[in-house]
């Protein structure tokens, strides 16, 4: 990754422009012409560095208003298994194993999110049942302190 | 959802938006294309969705990973009176890009990035001694799945996920 490299994804970090030609300002700026963009973008993308690019919702606004954070206490020879199958519903859109601490002992995360609070509660129950785990806290969010999208370069 | 439903075309837009974003000269106009409307017909309806609050941006999503950052999940136990103060302390970090209130004894969970560990470590300490609490880091140590779109159903229509 050289500097121009760097300058498209501080460039894609923010918001493109809703014009024709998105990318013709920072071709412009840089002294490259919008298809050198365009190849650098697909180039980040396939090494890995761009997960993807589009728009980022506000996902409570879009509809999905009941979100949970639910993490389930799982045995480290489970592990792989019920994250696996956890990962695998169309509302789960974050599961990550975690290191916990001793007084939280439930390691395994999920980030759910439904349209309403009937179909959060039977979607968590779904999840308790085909993976048969039981025991599991669901930490709603109370009030939103901060979110923003990071700024890495 | 939530308030009035969302027209069909929206949610159309909304989808193609968060699917395979063209990489290309004129990306909306290709959008347009697919879509079945006019290149402006579907910048007004971006800008419109982005007035509405639907859309927080249009971009990039970083690999955190990748470029060489450490992130991990934090958790504290905040009295209630005390959560703006520390909430002010916490947001502070330029690392910190979420962070909420949750019904939990732990009640303050925050996501933090740094350049390494060592780094992140170090801002812990540092909110530990200005929080006066103890802050749990909660690195993940497996990921099954990220995916931060949310596809949005159209009345009549299949899910498509």
């Amino acid at each position: 990754m050289n500097e121009i490299d760097r300058e498209v994804l501080r460039f894609l970090q923010g918001d493109l422009p809703l014009s024709s030609r998105p990318f013709a300002g920072l071709a412009r700026q840089l002294g490259i012409d919008e298809k050198e963009i365009l190849a650098r973008i697909n180039r980040l993308s396939d090494a890995g560095y761009l997960r993807r690019v589009g728009a980022i919702l506000r996902h409570q606004q879009a509809g999905f208003s009941s979100n949970a954070m639910v993490a389930w206490r799982v045995r480290p020879e489970d592990a792989e298994r019920s994250g696996d199958l956890l990962a695998q519903f169309g509302e789960v859109s974050h599961c990550y194993l975690r290191e916990v601490p001793k007084d939280f002992p439930y390691n395994l995360f999920t980030m759910v999110h439904a349209s309403s609070e009937e179909s959060l509660q039977s979607t968590i129950q779904s999840m308790a049942r085909q993976s048969g785990l039981d025991d599991y806290v669901v930490l709603k969010s109370c009030r939103e302190l901060k979110k923003v999208s990071m700024e890495y370069i | 959802m939530t308030g009035k439903k969302l027209a069909a075309l929206d949610a159309h837009i909304l989808n193609a938006l968060q699917g395979d974003f063209p990489i290309s000269v004129a990306p909306f106009a290709d959008l347009a294309v697919n879509l079945g409307i006019s290149e402006d017909e579907l910048l007004e309806r971006i800008q419109a969705l982005k007035d509405q609050g639907l859309i927080r941006r249009i971009g990039g999503v970083l690999d955190a990973r990748t470029l060489g950052f450490y992130s991990t999940l934090c958790a504290c136990q905040i009295p209630n009176a005390d959560i703006d103060r520390v909430a002010a302390l916490i947001n502070q970090e330029r690392g910190v890009t979420h962070n909420y209130v949750r019904d939990h004894v732990l009640n303050i969970w925050f996501t933090l990035t740094a350049s390494s560990r060592e780094e992140a470590d170090k801002i812990i300490s540092r909110l530990e001694k200005e929080a006066g609490t103890i802050i749990y880091s909660l690195p993940a140590t497996r990921v099954f799945k990220i995916r931060v779109r949310f596809p949005l159903q159209v009345e009549g229509e299949k899910e498509y996920e």
